[in-house]
């Protein structure tokens, strides 16, 4: 019973198939699961959309939307109504190709990173064998199409925004990779499904995740901080921050286009929480050996919706981060310490089994934290701020 | 699987042509960036997962935001005046004909050690791994050399800059 | 410690975001239309005219002075006096507003239509909830719409309306002593020869603006008899500098002068008015 709900959707879908003719299956099949992502992440966008302006609402002691629907639930609707009959302006001098492929390869190279994610005991899109660098690949285009988006806009102000996008997403891209490098270096393998079954065991009850050890907190403290700046979510949203650059690289785009650019940022969110659960959260592995029952799907998918709650829980408390502030923290703090997690990580793995690889590890991760902490804060003088000009 | 070559091949050949003689600097990068997608999807095609993706992670995550913001930073972005080609279209076209006769005259010749070709073997990740630190880990650390040579040698040069202005 | 802040902070953000469900100080909406806040007492918007009893139309406290049609800065009030007289507030007969009308979209809400007013007659009203989509007369009120019960004022400006019914019930007073003082000098001149007469307009009441009634006061007994030549000269004569005293006593507190005027002080009181004039 328990692995029927589990596996409902693949005998769903297994059934669906099966009443087609033999030749079209797989191509069914993957047109099925493909055609199921496409309408359950739109649709979990949408969710998440009334639950940030409720959430930051609350937070600002005020209530969100609540007068469409109940609770504001059909604010999305109204919002999708809105942008759906918006005019659409196009710039005269603007480079129309271009303004209108960028948001389109902005939703395409992120729907294609669902395609990895297992979200389920057997659902996945594809089993890739070097899955995980699909997904970052995939990550690497989408920096493209806001490069596209800044400069076809013709617009002084939008080609600002997008070269600061695109330098801050270079920047965090490379602790992101290291930090989930020391995932595949301990478990062997860049295949997501195998990462998930790696961590799908139990000792005493308690999972195997890797956010329980040393090197997997700090690894996953890193991702989570790459990870919101990947996705240019406050406190990193200088590139479309509203009181700096109007919206940023998508000023110039109204109605729908601006939705789409909207749905990808989102869908970015829910990519990058999604593999964030998937390799330090134990993917659709459920915390405690007793709560096997509930269905693999159900975990997978709190787990991305508590990341969901924690974002927005960080944007509505941090102000944002000046660019310099950013790039020098992504350079001088975070990859430095993603290159000293992995020597940790290295140091875990060839240390066998035991609680003194968790004492020295924790040990040489806290220590080397508060020490360059420290350091830092006590080097940053507060006093009258020094100005140097552009010469 | 013949049909998805052609295909590819025929979006590869289109965007490294567009790449030679559009007259809107930006566009031609944007068209190489095409070319490179096209060539990852020809790895796929070809079962090298690890090619394919590392293709795209490198080319057209790195090398075509450098490519552009190189065009950018420099006076290659002054939108140019009507129309598509450039006028030096065909030269370009000529070179880009040159090369590929000279490539595909070298490719075909071997064809002949070619014949009895057998399935694509199937390459792990984890044999690549292997082989990267075991037969060929010596080219790996002097390309890693290279690399730090490279990045330290940009940083000084941008230092030097800086400090002969002040 | 690096990050300690950012902890703080999401603690913080936490506790305001769950206390909003739970205690009232963090959750500051008022989800108007459903509620409202209240307004302070001293808070005003555009003015309406007072009516004391039941009917707008005989309780209505304005005479047509046009006093604040001349002092509006904007000039949004307009007023046509009637052909024909009504008592007013104290009792007297004065002429009364056949059209009141003021532009609300005009009007600045300075409140100094209510500070010249000499019969506590055009107040300031609270109202703010005035759109209309009438584009083009909407927003300008007349007569009838301007009228409101004098327990309406009660409602919104409690202190105000006490002090103004309080001053007001002073000056009926005075006035109604006054007709009884000036029936009993009628009688007395019936007797005694009209050497009482001068003395009568130089009497003044503690409340000034009782004057102008004062004056009056003693033309309703004596109306039915032969019309006093001299009444309503004088009454003309003192009503410019009694309507100065009104205006300059209008701002001084007079709530303790409103314990009954005496009209049996009548040195303090010339006193009072040499000073004033």
């Amino acid at each position: 019973m328990a692995n029927t709900a589990d596996q409902i959707f693949v005998l769903l879908k297994h059934w669906i198939v099966s009443v087609f003719p033999i030749a079209i299956q797989p191509y069914l099949g993957v047109l099925l699961s493909v055609v199921a992502i496409i309408a359950v992440f739109p649709g979990l966008f949408a969710l998440t959309t009334v639950i940030e302006r409720k959430g930051l609402g609350r937070m600002q002691n005020r209530i969100g939307p609540n007068r469409t629907g109940p609770y504001g639930i059909l604010q999305p609707i109204a919002d999708g109504i809105k942008s759906l009959t918006k005019e659409d302006i196009v710039p005269t001098s603007a480079d129309a190709v271009v303004h209108f492929m960028a948001p389109l390869v902005l939703v395409v190279a992120v729907f294609m990173g669902f395609a990895v994610l297992p979200m389920g005991r057997n659902m996945q899109l594809v089993d890739m064998d070097a899955g995980l660098l699909f997904f970052f690949a995939i990550g690497a285009s989408t920096e493209l199409s806001i490069f596209m988006a800044g400069w076809s806009s013709r617009n002084k102000y939008s080609l600002l925004g997008a070269m600061r996008a695109v330098a801050q997403m270079i920047s965090y891209e490379v602790p992101l990779l290291m930090s989930s490098v020391v995932i595949v270096m301990i478990t062997g393998s860049l295949s997501l499904v195998k990462i998930v079954d790696a961590q799908n065991q139990y000792t005493w009850g308690l999972p195997h995740w890797y956010i329980f050890t040393p090197w997997g907190c700090a690894a996953f403290v890193m991702f989570c901080v790459a990870g919101t700046a990947e996705t240019n979510r406050s406190p990193f949203d200088l590139p479309e921050g509203e009181s700096e650059l109007v919206a940023g690289y998508f000023t110039e785009y109204s109605g729908f286009k601006f939705a789409l650019f909207f749905l990808g940022e989102y869908l970015g969110m829910f990519s990058i929480s999604g593999l964030g659960a998937t390799l330090f959260l134990g993917g659709w592995s459920a915390p405690l050996q007793v709560l096997n029952f509930v269905p693999s799907w159900i975990w997978f998918f709190s787990k991305v919706m508590l990341s969901i709650v924690v974002l927005i829980w960080i944007r509505g408390t941090l102000p944002r981060l000046r660019q310099d502030q950013l790039m020098n923290f992504a350079w001088k703090f975070v990859l430095p310490m993603t290159l000293l997690n992995l020597l940790v990580a290295a140091i875990w793995r060839f240390m066998g089994d035991g609680i003194l690889r968790w004492i020295v590890c924790s040990a040489i991760l806290l220590g080397v934290y508060v020490v360059v902490g420290t350091v830092e804060m006590r080097r940053k003088k507060y006093g009258p701020r020094s100005y140097r000009y552009a010469e | 699987m013949n049909v998805v070559f052609w295909i590819l091949a025929v979006i590869t050949v289109l965007g490294g042509l567009m790449a030679v003689t559009l007259k809107n600097t930006v566009h031609c990068a944007l068209a190489l960036t095409v070319a490179f997608a096209g060539l990852a999807l020809l790895f796929l095609q070809l079962d090298a997962q690890f090619a394919g993706f590392a293709q795209v992670l490198v080319y057209i995550g790195a090398v075509a935001i450098l490519v552009v913001f190189a065009i950018l930073l420099t006076r290659g972005s002054e939108t140019p005046s009507e129309g598509v080609l450039s006028h030096t279209w065909f030269a370009g076209l000529l070179i880009a004909a040159a090369v590929f006769a000279v490539l595909a005259w070298a490719v075909l010749k071997s064809t002949a050690v070619l014949q009895h070709e057998t399935a694509a073997p199937s390459v792990s990740v984890q044999q690549i791994g292997s082989a990267l630190m075991g037969r060929y880990v010596l080219p790996l650390e002097i390309v890693a050399l290279l690399l730090t040579a490279a990045m330290l040698g940009a940083v000084m040069v941008a230092l030097h800059e800086k400090g002969e202005q002040k | 410690m690096l990050g300690e802040g950012i902890l703080k902070g999401l603690k913080e953000t936490a506790r305001n975001a769950l206390g909003s469900y739970v205690s009232k100080e963090r959750l500051t909406t008022v989800e108007y239309p459903e509620e409202r806040l209240t307004l302070p007492e001293a808070s005003r918007n555009f003015p309406f005219l007072v009516y004391d009893g039941t009917d707008w139309e005989s309780g209505l406290r304005c005479v047509a002075c046009q006093i604040c049609e001349k002092e509006c800065p904007p000039k949004c009030i307009y007023i046509e006096k009637s052909k024909d007289k009504k008592p007013d507030a104290v009792g007297k007969a004065q002429f009364y507003p056949a059209k009141f009308d003021i532009d609300i979209s005009v009007c600045m809400s300075c409140q100094i239509c209510v500070e010249v007013c000499p019969f506590e007659a055009i107040k300031m009203n609270t109202e703010f909830e005035l759109s209309t989509d009438n584009r083009f007369g909407g927003l300008l009120l007349d007569r009838k719409e301007l009228a409101l019960s004098n327990e309406y004022y009660h409602q919104i400006h409690p202190t105000e309306a006490s002090e103004v019914d309080g001053r007001l019930a002073a000056e009926r007073a005075a006035a109604e002593a006054k007709a009884k003082a000036a029936a009993a000098a009628a009688a007395a001149k019936a007797a005694a020869p009209p050497a009482a007469k001068p003395a009568a307009p130089a009497l003044n009441p503690a409340a000034a603006p009782a004057n102008t009634s004062a004056v009056p006061a003693s033309e309703i007994p004596s109306g039915p008899t032969a019309k006093n030549p001299t009444g309503t000269p004088t009454s003309a004569a003192t009503a410019p500098p009694a309507v100065q005293n009104n205006v300059i006593n209008a701002d001084a507190p007079r709530a303790p002068e409103t314990d009954g005027a005496k009209p049996d002080a009548p040195s303090a009181i010339t006193k009072k008015e040499g000073d004033a004039s």
